[in-house]
């Protein structure tokens, strides 16, 4: 989230799209409930089906799963028609009068820089046209036809009411009821909130859907505003945290990245993070990339990373490419990769294409599945009959279990949605010989330490120079971790601006990542985390929720990255002279010396007004993208692509490009999707309230509030198929089947898509073959292997299945 | 419940005064059914305080699960699909349970001394000790809640957390509910709550929102703000006109002068029932009379 659970509160308009929040975050969800009490706020949902968000909801629209680029596209195209933009916020804060190089070019569904063979673009024409002072050339009149605003314009002309109603299938009116709705925010006094999650991750266009809507709240100049931003709501506990620190193949901590296989030198790795200021006088705060790496790499390797060393920078792995799960996978079912380590998931249940992943494990050599459950994946040699058709005879993978604790057995933090990271403390005594991940891992470690201490081996030095300081070696406590990651002066510290002064002794924790060095004098685990917990103690278990602006920022309850502030880019929440846009929600302000409020400023803390640094300091032109340059694997503007598997045989924008040109799709996975004439309905994976994932059909109380698996359709089609409610149903793709009670509901609606019907099927994915709910299908057994051509999240929520009664 | 017996403001078959001495205030829930999600929380937090559990069940093709009050659910969610504007789906969805009313049907029904009770703070409870499971009260309820246990043979229903609300905690639905649907507090605290809502309601366009808190019962000490009060039954068939059947009435008002002989015969006949057909029986059969009666 860029703001955070309490700050929905603020919002006067709040859509939740892509999402589902009061089922699937019913607790956070009251924010909701708070904004309509309290602000008389305006409530829309839109969604495939009518949600437990859509019961409470002022305006539902429906719309056909994985047509969101189309819908909010055309939302788009009406704010610039009708001009319901902030003029002022837009022209200042957005790289809307930058112009694009020449050679750009968006043609019949593709962009410039093609090539079909590699399904890769070249992005080079994906930039802004640089002047001979090495910044970036502007329009302030917003005229230039190259202009970033311009070709805005251009590109989302397309996206008519018509065109949105017949790809969505929305109807048009209620299409331009949203619209209406979501114009009102382009008043400065007035926000709109946008609730997301899986719902839009989850598809091969996951991360333009996301950015369509953040274009479209750059355009209502919501960005950086109480009650408004784009807010990710994320679907575990914890899951904010992961990320956070780094738990994805191509990151290290703190969202700093992995060096490629073509970057072996280290001066170059750094400087091209280090980017530069792409127009005059802005911070482009990733100028102090080095600042944050090296202070990882003393953290990580001590006083084995010195500067003639490059601070290890050797012992990092280069990737060759990302080793996202679908590769991980698709490597594991090629027989290229044999042992697997598997840590608080479940990928035979959590990953598409269950018969794929089954042939994959069971080629493993060995399965360690580190869990407090026992999971479907330790158990996917198991027969259960329809449930898991394997031969136990046949698999020869050893697995191994090895029980872990629950948040609740341990002290610890956990990184909630709004960044907020949260002290938590032991609830209970594990059970039986469960212990915890700390501790597995550390017990691994000392082992593999010892092993390479005895035999050498081919690369010895990172594991035998980790740093490896904790009191009792194989429990490193969740404190001392918390202190790592916060990091510490490795010699006495000195104020920049006045060298006789000392700031930290050696020893010290920092106070925040303004002081970490690149010179080796500090360690810092994680940089986004410096803050939570420096001398003054552990500032993730603060509980003080006094609220003095009354906005909810109630910054001395538990820590928020990054330095304690709630509100990302608070900067933009005031006009470029330093007055709040709306003086009822002042997160900050310019009060003639500094800038300070309800909020951490997200900005160089004295620099006036008049400086003209921009909002947006983590980006080398300080402004807010509505053109991407070459960060997106598919363009720079978000285009509707079909999912892969789509009902409707046709992109109707470009009949030639229906599916995202950019997305991986690996061998033989291309000629296995599903199409429309033997599956004919649109299908959609998701969760239900009564259950959290896979984990609660262990438990009695959430197995009671819904045993059973279940599909849901509508009355038309279960009349159509002559199906009633209560039935079993049996629903297949091209990939397998499953068999589940049906519930027919008037809340899923045919809609009206490109001249013919289109039926959805919903399914939600709970069930499984172990626990003590009803046994039933992995809901993955049906969806396609392909990922959103960014992150690689695979497509759950789009693609083609048949029904019949069973 | 030495403290509570205090509160003690009418017992089932009872002659005996009640103490008055103690001043305590009415209480009331509120349920707001327009913020409802229908997560069910609430049914899990009933489950967990009062330490019931109910089978592992199976889908019946709906959401409601459990699908009706048991002797372990005494409290469940009703959803309902409608489209009473065309085109405008709602998706209703009521947590049913005890009311709470005011003139309880099922006390005045019950001819076990003291199995059922009425706080001074409103809420209605059973003493399930005294319970002889004649299913009297089942009958006497004119919303269908009471429900009669096979293990035990008594009668169960919301508490309303009476042992929480006693210790000045509020219900536990009510303190797990994450949207803030139901509310607990005082009688009028409420009441203006409620209105506040209805007004609420009727800007989002809900031109018939109000509250139900029936009046045929004497008012309830659960009541609900409904988008559409003037339809109460469209909410899984909450009744329009609740009120207790003529048969309780008059059993009641005739009984009272006789009260030591007539209940001691009731609970003597009663309880000859239960050893020799057991009381799932006894209570069909006065089911039966009671609807002859009417
Ligand atoms: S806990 Fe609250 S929101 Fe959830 S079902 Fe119960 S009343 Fe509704």
């Amino acid at each position: 989230m860029t703001n955070h659970w309490v700050d929905i509160k603020n919002a006067n308009v709040i859509l939740v799209m892509g999402g589902n929040a009061a089922e699937a975050h019913p607790c956070g969800f009251k924010w909701v409930t708070e904004a309509k009490a309290h602000n008389h706020a305006t409530f829309i949902v839109v969604d495939p089906r009518f949600t437990r968000s859509a019961a409470v909801a002022d305006l539902y629209a429906p719309l056909r799963t994985g047509s969101d680029i189309a819908f909010l596209g055309g939302v788009i195209n009406y704010l610039l028609t009708h001009d319901k933009i902030q003029h002022e916020y837009v022209k200042a804060y957005t790289n809307a009068s930058f112009i694009v190089a020449e050679g750009y070019k968006f043609d019949d569904g593709l962009f410039s820089g093609y090539d079909e063979a590699a399904r890769k673009y070249d992005k080079s024409t994906w930039a802004y046209e640089i002047g001979p002072d090495a910044f970036a050339r502007v329009d302030e009149t917003l005229q230039h036809p190259r202009c970033v605003l311009q070709l805005l314009k251009q590109h989302y002309s397309r996206y008519t009411p018509e065109m949105v109603s017949n790809i969505c299938g929305t109807a048009r009116d209620t299409f331009l009821k949203v619209c209406e709705h979501i114009a009102t925010t382009s008043a400065p006094n007035r926000t709109l909130t946008i609730m997301y999650a899986l719902g839009w991750t989850q598809h091969t266009v996951g991360s333009q859907m996301i950015r369509t809507a953040a274009m479209m709240q750059l355009l209502l100049g919501n960005m950086g505003m109480a009650g408004g931003g784009m807010n990710a709501l994320r679907g575990h506990s914890n899951i904010q945290g992961l990320t956070d620190l780094g738990l994805l193949s191509d990151l290290l901590p703190g969202y700093l990245t992995m060096p490629r296989e073509q970057e072996s030198d280290y001066q170059g790795y750094i400087d091209k993070r280090a980017l530069k200021p792409l127009r005059p006088g802005q911070m482009s705060y990733w100028q102090n990339y080095g600042k944050f790496h090296v202070s990882l790499m003393k953290s990580w390797f001590g006083d084995a990373a010195t500067k003639e060393n490059n601070w290890c920078f050797d012992w990092l792995p280069k990737l060759d490419k990302v080793y996202d799960v679908l590769q991980v996978f698709e490597l594991m079912h090629q027989g290229k990769l044999n042992g697997y380590f598997c840590q608080g998931f479940n990928p035979l249940a959590s990953f598409p294409n269950k018969a794929k992943i089954d042939v994959a494990l069971a080629k493993l050599k060995y399965l360690v599945v580190i869990d407090p459950l026992a999971t479907e994946t330790s158990c996917f040699w198991e027969h259960h009959g329809d449930f898991n058709n394997v031969d136990p005879a046949r698999i020869r993978t050893e697995v191994i279990r090895l029980p872990s604790t629950c948040f609740a057995e341990e002290n610890g933090s956990l990184t909630n949605s709004g960044r907020w990271l949260q002290w938590h403390y032991k609830g209970a005594e594990p059970p039986g010989e469960a212990k915890p991940d700390a501790d597995i891992i550390a017990g691994i470690f000392l082992k593999l330490r010892e092993l390479y201490k005895k035999e050498g081996g081919a690369f010895p030095d990172p594991i035998l120079n980790l740093t490896w300081n904790y009191m009792i070696p194989h429990t490193p406590s969740a404190e001392e971790l918390a202190r790592e990651f916060n990091g510490k002066a490795l010699a006495d510290l000195t104020d920049p601006k006045d060298p006789t002064k000392v700031v930290l002794t050696k020893g010290q924790q920092l106070d925040g990542f303004a002081q970490l060095r690149d010179d080796g004098s500090t360690a810092c685990g994680c940089w986004l985390y410096s803050g939570a917990w420096t001398e003054k103690g552990n500032m993730m278990a603060r509980r003080d929720n006094s609220d003095p602006s009354g906005l909810g920022n109630t910054i001395n309850w538990a820590f928020a990255w990054p330095a304690n502030r709630r509100v990302l880019y608070n900067r933009a929440s005031c006009d470029p002279a330093g007055k709040p846009w709306d003086q009822k929600r002042k997160l900050i302000g310019w009060d003639g010396s500094k800038w300070s409020g309800a909020d951490i400023p997200d900005f160089k803390p004295d620099s006036a007004p008049s400086d003209g640094m921009n909002p947006f300091i983590m980006l080398p032109e300080g402004v807010g993208r509505l053109f991407a340059l070459d960060k997106m694997a598919e363009g720079p503007f978000p285009e509707h692509y079909e999912p892969f598997e789509t009902p409707i045989d046709t992109n109707p924008l470009h009949p030639k490009v229906i599916s995202n040109p950019a997305a991986r799709v690996f061998k033989g996975d291309m000629e296995g999707f599903g199409k429309s004439k033997e599956y004919p309905y649109a299908a959609t994976t998701y969760r239900l309230t009564e259950h959290f994932h896979f984990w609660t059909k262990h438990t009695r109380l959430s197995a009671i509030m819904q045993p059973e698996q279940f599909v849901e359709i509508s009355e038309e089609l279960a009349k159509e198929k002559g199906i009633k409610a209560g039935d079993q149903v049996k629903v297949w793709s091209s990939r397998g089947f499953i068999k589940a009670v049906v519930v027919v509901t008037k809340r899923i609606k045919p809609l009206q898509v490109n001249g013919r019907i289109v039926h959805h099927v919903g399914i939600p994915l709970h069930w499984g073959f172990k626990g003590i709910a009803k046994r039933g299908y992995l809901a993955n057994i049906l969806t396609p292997f392909v990922g959103d051509a960014n992150t690689q999240t695979p497509e759950f929520k789009s693609f083609l299945v048949n029904i019949e009664k069973a | 419940m030495a403290l509570q017996s205090l509160d003690i403001k009418r017992r089932s078959a009872t002659t005996t005064p009640s103490p008055s001495q103690r001043q305590t205030q009415e209480v009331l829930k509120l349920i707001d059914v327009s913020k409802c999600i229908g997560c069910k929380a609430c049914q899990v937090a009933c489950m967990e305080w009062n330490d019931t559990r109910d089978a592992i069940g199976a889908n019946h093709g709906v959401y409601d699960n459990p699908m009706d009050l048991t002797e372990n659910s005494w409290t469940v969610m009703r959803y309902a699909e409608l489209e009473l504007e065309q085109g405008k789906l709602e998706w209703l969805i009521r947590k049913d349970g005890c009311m709470h009313c005011a003139e309880p049907g099922c006390l005045k029904a019950c001819p076990a001394p003291g199995a059922v009770v009425q706080y001074s703070n409103g809420i209605v409870d059973f003493h399930e000790e005294n319970c002889i499971g004649c299913g009297y009260c089942i009958t006497g309820c004119p919303f269908n809640i009471p429900r009669l246990s096979k293990k035990d043979s008594k009668v169960y229903k919301c508490t309303l957390c009476s042992d929480r609300v006693a210790a000045g905690l509020e219900p536990a639905c009510v303190k797990t509910c994450p949207t803030g649907a139901i509310v607990f507090g005082s009688k009028e605290d409420m009441i203006r709550h409620a209105e506040e809502r209805v007004v609420d309601l009727k800007s989002r366009g809900f031109a018939n929102a109000g509250i139900y808190n029936p009046q045929g019962v004497g008012g309830t000490h659960v009541i609900y703000v409904l988008q559409h009060a003037d339809r109460p039954e469209v909410y899984c068939g909450l009744p329009r006109n609740p009120s207790i059947g003529p048969m309780v009435e008059l059993w009641k008002g005739a009984a009272k002068p006789l009260a030591s002989l007539g209940l001691a015969m009731v609970v003597a006949g009663a309880a000859f029932h239960y050893v020799t057909k057991g009381p799932n029986e006894v209570s069909a059969e006065i089911e039966k009379e009671f609807e002859d009666e009417k």
